[in-house]
């Protein structure tokens, strides 16, 4: 009776070490198939697992019984899969807790759930409606990422298609009638292009103007707000302009939106101030004040533009002669800068403030244009130098050739024999 | 000095289908003299140190007047002498004037062609742009597998482990003064020796036959006319394609796409390319470096060359050989500048 | 062997008009070839050696004024080779400069005196004191440069 109590307690010694490191979860799932085994496959991935964190912190249950009725005991804890309406308050309680999160990551927030609550999806959410988003429509379940790896469904490159799952099926927002154009619509942007051609991440996403948790529109009056957290200066002018109390929540108006539309935000231009698809004609008429001003506006910067393309392509047409054109380039750049300048003074709406930019950049695109010019003159004046010089040189071989000529002819200094 | 004088007024040069092929060696030596002129004025502003060596080219290009005349003056006339420097050795081949009395003449020749390639060479880095920093690499590294005294060599030509600031000092050393010292005393006394030997006259001429022209003043005339030629073409070169300055040298930078080195180095470069990287047990540029020192050598002795043979069969040889070396040459060349 | 006068003494060919007036025509032809293109040579030659008045070749070094032209906590835009600096003089002694190109969208910073930082009028970036991105898009530091002083000048130099 002994030897078989010795292997007895070995084995259960046994068992016990290796009990600590056991994830009976993941060992009897990835067995199985279909659904019940894609969770134990996509676990590894999760940012959760590399903090130690497992199946039981959220499901609860026994990780180390290799029985089920023990692993995944109700009345131990054991939660199964959790009803959509209670998702949120399940992430959140360790995600909403201080101290907590402080064990993982002590800058992480902790508001995320407080914010959804105010947002509608929460409120939606709280009143039964288990259709809207919660926390693992975002950012997915089992192999969740960090928002800065470029895997993650709401990372910057990718949250816009991840908003788009639901608000660009017209099935799922029918019942809400909300429109579904909206990707579609950032696609067009400039601020997609800036994000998925050019690679800057600084450029905003759907959750920059409207928030990640707390989703919910921007309020009307705040729009030139939320541009303005970056076109600081263009939000400065325009809320001190006569615009702004025109296109106020008060009067149904919508600040910055109202030229430059909420989601097709496109390249601007001075087509938009005058000519066929012009946004100031919507409102004023051409022989108008404010007409005349879009058009006036239009005609400086369209002025100061082709002046400097024509300053431009006379400066580097001499460069390419091997000219020394670096100076005028740098000032080329200075008068660029004052025709951004000039486009941010538009949006005072007063031409008094535009015109100092566009004189100072006029007379920069004048002074590279002469410039410029002047090298190609001096490369023409080389060319002179140099022609001259030839035509010395071949009259001194003329003249050489007919010496020699004239000498050879007399016959006196060519010698038959050595 | 009267002796000097005597000897131009005696001297004779051979009139027959090959005249035209003397003017090389004085097309060298005048290009040669038009480098030292041009260098000694581009020293008065050049600074040999990785800070400034690009600045004060680009200075000199943009603010000197007349600087950039100089300096393309300088950069073009550098490709013209070596060129002019290989026809005129191929000329002495295919015309057979290595042939005794003149093997001494011969060697300092040779020894004269490798000087100016140095001269390419190491005045290639002085703009410290991003090709002539990422071309010396290249060639440096090429030195510094030769076997045995390779890296050995290759520290001695970079002044340190890598290409950078001793490198560049160094190579300002040997172009301004130790090649130009060798070059000078060199070419002194390759001239006297053609002076003394006078002019060779082609086996297929006979030597009592043929007419003579006197060097001075006729021949003096029509070399001059051929100098000022050279003259009104590297204006022209300089004038209508400025040499470029570049982009400032950045070791850190990846080599710009496509680096190789100047044309006179290319057919060399490619042949390393084309070797395949291990021969049986040996490593290919090994074998490829081994092989140009080979050809080197040999061509050196060449007026020492096939003396079993009669004076006819030697010379076939020899004029058979030189066109399987100017069609390599040329061939490779081309195709190093296209691959 | 003459070329001025067309007499030689050697032989009986000379003295007739034609022959001389073609003889003097052809020195003077290659007497004013010669001095022509010799001057054309010498002239390129002689301006060359003529030192040119803006002595300083490198765009390692620019002066940037004197120390009085700025006060304590202002800054300013000078050119740097071809690209735009920030000298900024953050107190009495203390003078700091960088590139001042913006790193995110390249357009030129500004010094703002209120938040005693760097900051881009684009989109909003701000860099402090030593360069370093504080806020907004800018994705790297501003470079910096050396500033020294040579009694009242003040000089800006890249950094070894």
């Amino acid at each position: 009776m002994r030897a078989p109590a010795i292997v007895f307690l070995l084995a259960s010694i046994g068992l016990f070490a290796q009990g600590t490191a056991k994830n009976t979860c993941v060992d009897c799932h990835a067995a199985l198939d279909g659904d019940t085994q894609r969770p134990a496959l996509l676990i590894k991935n999760d940012v959760h697992t590399a903090s130690g964190l497992t199946c039981v912190d959220c499901h609860g249950g026994n990780r180390n019984a290799e029985d089920p009725s023990e692993a995944m005991d109700r009345a131990k804890g054991f939660i199964g899969k959790p009803a959509r309406t209670a998702i949120p308050k399940l992430c959140a309680r360790c995600h909403s807790s201080p101290d907590f999160m402080r064990k993982f990551r002590p800058q992480q927030r902790v508001d995320q759930f407080e914010l959804y609550q105010t947002s509608v999806h929460g409120k939606r959410l709280a009143s039964g409606d288990d259709t809207v988003a919660t926390c693992i429509d975002c950012h997915s379940v089992h192999d969740i990422r960090a928002v800065k790896d470029g895997m993650s469904p709401v990372h910057p490159l990718r949250l816009p298609e991840t908003c788009g799952r639901c608000h660009a099926d017209q099935h799922k927002m029918a019942k809400y009638g909300i429109p579904t154009n909206q990707l579609a619509d950032y696609r067009t942007s400039v601020h997609w292009n800036a994000l998925k051609i050019r690679g800057d991440l600084s450029a905003p996403n759907c959750a920059s103007c409207h928030g990640n948790h707390g989703a919910k529109p921007p309020q009307v009056d705040s729009i030139a707000a939320v541009c303005g957290s970056c076109h600081v200066l263009f939000a400065q002018l325009y809320t001190k302009s006569v615009h702004e109390p025109i296109f106020s929540a008060a009067s149904g108006g919508g600040g910055c939106i109202v030229c430059h539309s909420n989601h097709a935000i496109h390249q601007p231009s001075t087509a938009m101030l005058v000519g066929p698809k012009a946004v100031c004609s919507q409102c004023h008429e051409a022989e108008t004040p404010g007409g005349q001003v879009a058009a006036q506006m239009a005609k400086w910067i369209d002025g100061l533009d082709s002046a400097l393309k024509h300053s431009e392509a006379v400066v580097t047409s001499a460069d390419k002669y091997g000219m020394e054109v670096s100076e005028a380039q740098v000032r080329l750049g200075d008068g660029r800068e004052n025709l951004v300048k000039a486009r941010l003074a538009l949006h005072s709406f007063q031409p008094a403030e535009m015109r100092k930019p566009i004189e100072a950049g006029m007379a920069i695109a004048n002074e590279t244009l002469r410039a410029g010019q002047d090298a190609l003159h001096e490369k023409d004046v080389r060319r002179m130098g140099l022609a001259a010089s030839v035509v010395f040189i071949g009259i001194t071989i003329l003249a050489i050739w007919a010496l020699i000529r004239r000498i050879e002819s007399r016959g006196v200094s060519t010698q038959d024999h050595i | 000095m009267s002796g000097v004088i005597e000897l131009l007024e005696h001297k004779t040069v051979p009139v027959h289908s090959a005249t035209r092929w003397y003017y090389f060696g004085g097309i060298t030596l005048f290009l040669f003299a038009i480098q030292v002129i041009t260098g000694i004025l581009l020293l008065l502003y050049y600074r040999p140190t990785v800070a400034e060596a690009f600045e004060s080219v680009r200075f000199i290009m943009t603010r000197v007047e007349f600087g950039w005349l100089i300096r393309s003056i300088h950069s073009w006339s550098a490709n013209l002498l070596i060129f002019a420097a290989f026809v005129h050795m191929f000329s002495v081949v295919f015309t057979h004037a290595y042939r005794k009395p003149r093997e001494l003449t011969w060697l300092s020749g040779i020894v004269l062609l490798g000087l100016m390639l140095g001269f390419g060479f190491s005045g290639y880095l002085l703009p410290w742009n991003q090709i002539s920093y990422f071309a010396t690499k290249v060639g440096t590294d090429v030195a510094a597998s030769a076997p045995l005294v390779g890296p050995a060599m290759g520290r001695f030509l970079r002044g340190g482990d890598d290409v950078g600031a001793a490198t560049l000092t160094r190579f300002f050393a040997f172009h301004v003064m130790i090649l130009p010292i060798i070059t000078a005393g060199l070419v002194m006394f390759h001239i006297l020796l053609v002076q003394k030997n006078g002019m060779s006259t082609p086996p297929w001429v006979s030597p009592s036959g043929v007419r003579q022209m006197r060097f001075f003043p006729n021949f003096f005339l029509r070399e001059l006319m051929v100098w000022y030629f050279a003259l009104a073409i590297l204006g022209v070169l300089a004038a209508v394609f400025p040499w470029e300055l570049g982009d400032k040298a950045d070791p850190f930078a990846s080599a710009p796409k496509g680096i190789r080195p100047e044309w006179y180095f290319l057919a060399q470069f490619y042949t390393l390319k084309l070797v395949p990287s291990h021969v049986w047990i040996f490593e290919g540029e090994l074998l490829g470096i081994l092989g140009f020192g080979l050809l080197a050598g040999s061509w050196a002795v060449l007026p020492f060359w096939g003396m079993d043979r009669t004076g006819a069969a030697r010379t076939r040889l020899v004029t058979g050989v030189g066109v399987v070396l100017v069609a390599y040459l040329a061939t490779f060349t081309v195709l190093g500048y296209y691959k | 062997m003459e070329l001025n006068d067309g007499s030689t003494g050697c032989c009986g060919e000379c003295g007739s008009p034609p022959q001389q007036t073609r003889r003097s025509a052809l020195s003077w032809l290659l007497g004013a070839g010669v001095s022509a293109s010799l001057a054309s040579f010498f002239y390129p030659v002689l301006r060359f050696l003529n030192p040119p008045h803006v002595t300083e070749a490198a765009v390692n070094e620019v002066a940037a004024g004197k120390v009085q032209d700025l006060k304590p906590n202002s800054g300013k835009i000078i050119k740097f080779g071809n690209k735009p600096a920030l000298l900024v003089r953050v107190s009495e002694t203390e003078f700091k400069a960088f590139s001042a190109v913006c790193t995110h969208l390249n357009c030129t910073v500004q010094y703002q005196d209120s938040t005693r930082q760097i900051w881009c009028a684009c989109h909003n970036g701000t860099y402090d004191m030593n360069g370093r991105v504080v806020s907004g898009p800018p994705p790297n530091p501003l470079e910096e440069f050396a500033v020294l002083l040579r009694g009242d000048d003040v000089v800006i130099s890249r950094r070894a």
